[in-house]
Formats: C-alpha cells, sequence, structure tokens
C-alpha cells in the first residue's frame, strides 16, 4: 500500500478549461453556418437510401430555388387514411397531382422574378415507386412550366 | 456612494451550455448536399405546332421499359449492362454501316473548321408499370455514355482528359460535337394497368 505513496510524483500542469467554452462555441457556429434546418416533416417511406443510385449526378447548387416533391408510400402512421399506395407529398402534407400546378405558382410567386427562370424542381422519389405516378407528375410540371428537373439520386459507389 | 460588490458568475458550466447548443444542432440539421440527375423536359406542344417529323428510322434510338423492368433496344432485347456500350456506338455512328444514324456537318466555331456529327436521337420510353429505380438507372446509363464520348472529345480536341476541367467555350464546342439528344416520348398506356 504504502508502496504507491513512496513513487515520486511527477506534477503536471492542470489544463486551463476556460477557453473550452469557446472552441465549443466555434464548433456550434461553424455547424450553424453550414447546415440547414429540416424544413418539412416527411409523411411518407423515403430514407436517403430509398432513393436510386446513379453515377451521373450533379450536386443541386443554389437552395433557395429548389422546389421539392416527394413520392414515396405513407408511414405506417398514416396508412388507415391514406392506404399503402405511393403518395405526392407537398411541403409537409399529402397532395393530389392536381394540387402540383398550384404549388408550382406558389413557389415561382415566392421567388424573385430575376430568380424565376433558374427554379429548378427535385423529384425525391422511392427507387420501388412506378412509373406511372411520376409520368403523371411530369405531364403536371410541364403544365405549369416548370421544366428545370433533377431526379434526386445517391452516388453510386 | 458605497460600491456594492457583484459577485462573479461562475463559468464553468459554460462549455456544457454550448456542447448543449451544439448537439441540438447536429440533431437537427441534415448535412448531406442534395445531388441528382438533372434534366429538362419538353415543353408542352401548341396544337398548331403539332407537325409530324419525318425521322430516318436509322436515325433513331429507341430504349424501351417495360413493365416487368425489361430492355427492349431498337426491336431487341437488351442488359442494362450492355447499353452504355451501345449507346455510345450509337451516338459515335458509323459512315459505312446502313443501320447507324446519318452524318450531318457542323460547323464548329470554336475550332473554326466543320465536322460531321452523327444525326441520331434517342428515343426513351417507359411503362406506367417500369419502377422509377430502374428508369433512373437506364437515364444514368443513356447521360453517362454522353458524358464518356464527351471527355474522348475533350481529348481528342483540345488535349484534355475530361469534359469538365475544360473552359466555358471549349465546353459549349464539346457540347455540340456531341450532343446529348435524349427525347422522350409523350407519355402513352402499354403494358395496361
Amino acid at each position: 500500500m504504502a508502496r504507491f505513496g513512496n513513487r515520486e510524483k511527477k506534477t503536471v500542469g492542470a489544463i486551463g478549461t476556460s477557453s473550452l467554452p469557446d472552441v465549443v462555441f466555434m464548433i456550434l457556429f461553424f455547424f450553424m453556418a453550414t447546415t440547414s434546418m429540416r424544413e418539412v416533416e416527411l409523411q411518407i417511406e423515403l430514407r436517403s437510401s430509398d432513393l436510386p443510385q446513379a453515377t451521373e449526378i450533379k450536386k443541386l447548387e443554389k437552395k433557395s430555388l429548389v422546389s421539392y416533391i416527394y413520392v414515396g408510400k405513407p408511414k405506417p402512421a398514416f396508412q388507415r387514411i391514406y392506404g399503402t399506395e405511393p403518395r405526392i407529398q407537398l411541403n409537409s402534407s399529402f397532395a393530389d397531382l392536381s394540387d402540383i400546378y398550384e404549388y408550382i405558382l406558389a413557389e415561382r410567386e415566392a421567388r424573385d422574378e430575376y430568380d424565376r427562370p433558374f427554379m429548378t424542381t427535385s423529384l425525391k422519389v422511392h427507387q420501388d415507386t412506378k412509373m406511372g405516378i411520376v409520368t403523371d407528375i411530369k405531364q403536371e410540371l410541364r403544365k405549369a412550366s416548370a421544366l428545370k428537373i433533377n431526379y434526386s439520386a445517391r452516388k453510386d459507389i | 456612494m458605497a460600491k456594492r460588490e457583484t459577485p462573479q458568475v461562475n463559468s464553468g458550466s459554460m462549455a456544457d451550455i454550448a456542447f448543449l447548443l451544439l448537439i441540438y444542432w447536429l440533431l437537427t440539421t441534415t448535412m448531406d448536399v442534395d445531388t441528382g440527375i438533372a434534366r429538362q423536359l419538353p415543353p408542352i406542344p401548341e396544337a398548331k405546332d403539332i407537325t409530324d417529323v419525318e425521322i430516318n428510322k436509322r436515325n433513331v434510338f429507341i430504349v424501351l421499359i417495360n413493365s416487368q423492368d425489361r430492355l427492349l433496344v431498337n426491336g431487341k432485347p437488351m442488359d442494362v449492362d450492355e447499353l452504355r456500350e451501345k449507346t455510345k456506338e450509337f451516338v459515335k455512328s458509323d459512315p459505312n454501316n446502313p443501320n447507324m444514324p446519318e452524318y450531318e456537318p457542323v460547323y464548329i466555331k470554336k475550332l473554326n473548321k466543320t465536322i460531321d456529327i452523327g444525326k441520331g436521337i434517342i428515343s426513351l420510353q417507359n411503362d406506367r408499370g417500369t419502377t422509377y429505380g430502374r428508369y433512373i438507372e437506364v437515364q444514368n446509363e443513356l447521360v453517362a455514355a454522353v458524358n464518356e464520348l464527351r471527355d474522348e472529345a475533350a481529348m481528342q480536341y483540345f488535349n484534355t482528359s475530361k469534359f469538365d476541367m475544360l473552359d466555358e467555350e471549349q465546353q459549349d464546342a464539346v457540347r455540340e460535337i456531341v450532343p446529348q439528344r435524349i427525347s422522350e416520348a409523350e407519355p402513352k398506356n402499354i403494358g395496361g394497368k
């Protein structure tokens, strides 16, 4: 027992922790600046692994000019009302095909006039969805003349 | 005036507060960058514009995906793995082969010369029952074929191995030499359902 006490004690100065808050705040600010808040609560099943894979993908620039259309099966909690067939979600609620036109117009109205030609519609569609609904959405987008689209896909490794 | 002593605020827990905020942000934010295949939809034609355009059969490369996700390319079944090579062959074209697209001389301003360019058009048609995953896979193969040819053209004319490394004008020239002509048919219901 005493043997431990006999050891020569090396003195290491305590590390100053007074600057720790500053360090952490710096990390915090970094994250705040680089990330965006999750804007919509998804009501359909769509994890990032549910998106199709592709190699020829491009980054979607200028997030403020992108409107999103989500397609997939409703989450279990909504299946009693909306069934299990793939549905469209705009903003944070389920929508019908006929709502897309209005949605695009509203999105366009919300942007500055000189930004409007650069608006893109991102289609986030579950890879098991049948093309029928996607084709219908594309027709609606053409009617609303929202012709720039982006099929959301993740990098194929 | 009596000076009142203000007790010093203990800042030891400041780090904990900052950590809490940091963790909150980490959980509520998404870091991922949105990526995807960018496409341009054709505008809806006005009724008076609709005219039947005669396109020589050899100039069209028809890719059909049925409701069982199988491919039919120019009337023959094909595997997705072969599609990229076949598409490249078609877009490059071959003057001696009567089944390959015709050539058309195009003047390229940047190079100051006229190059023969295949007139081929890729026509992608799908069924309502095709899965989205397969559709994107095929789209990706078609775009990849064109991109590979553009890389080759970049090497041939500008001695640069990648199309993306060219400057804006050079990219436009390569885009003229290797056009991306992918047409998507007006939707129709073939397979039923």
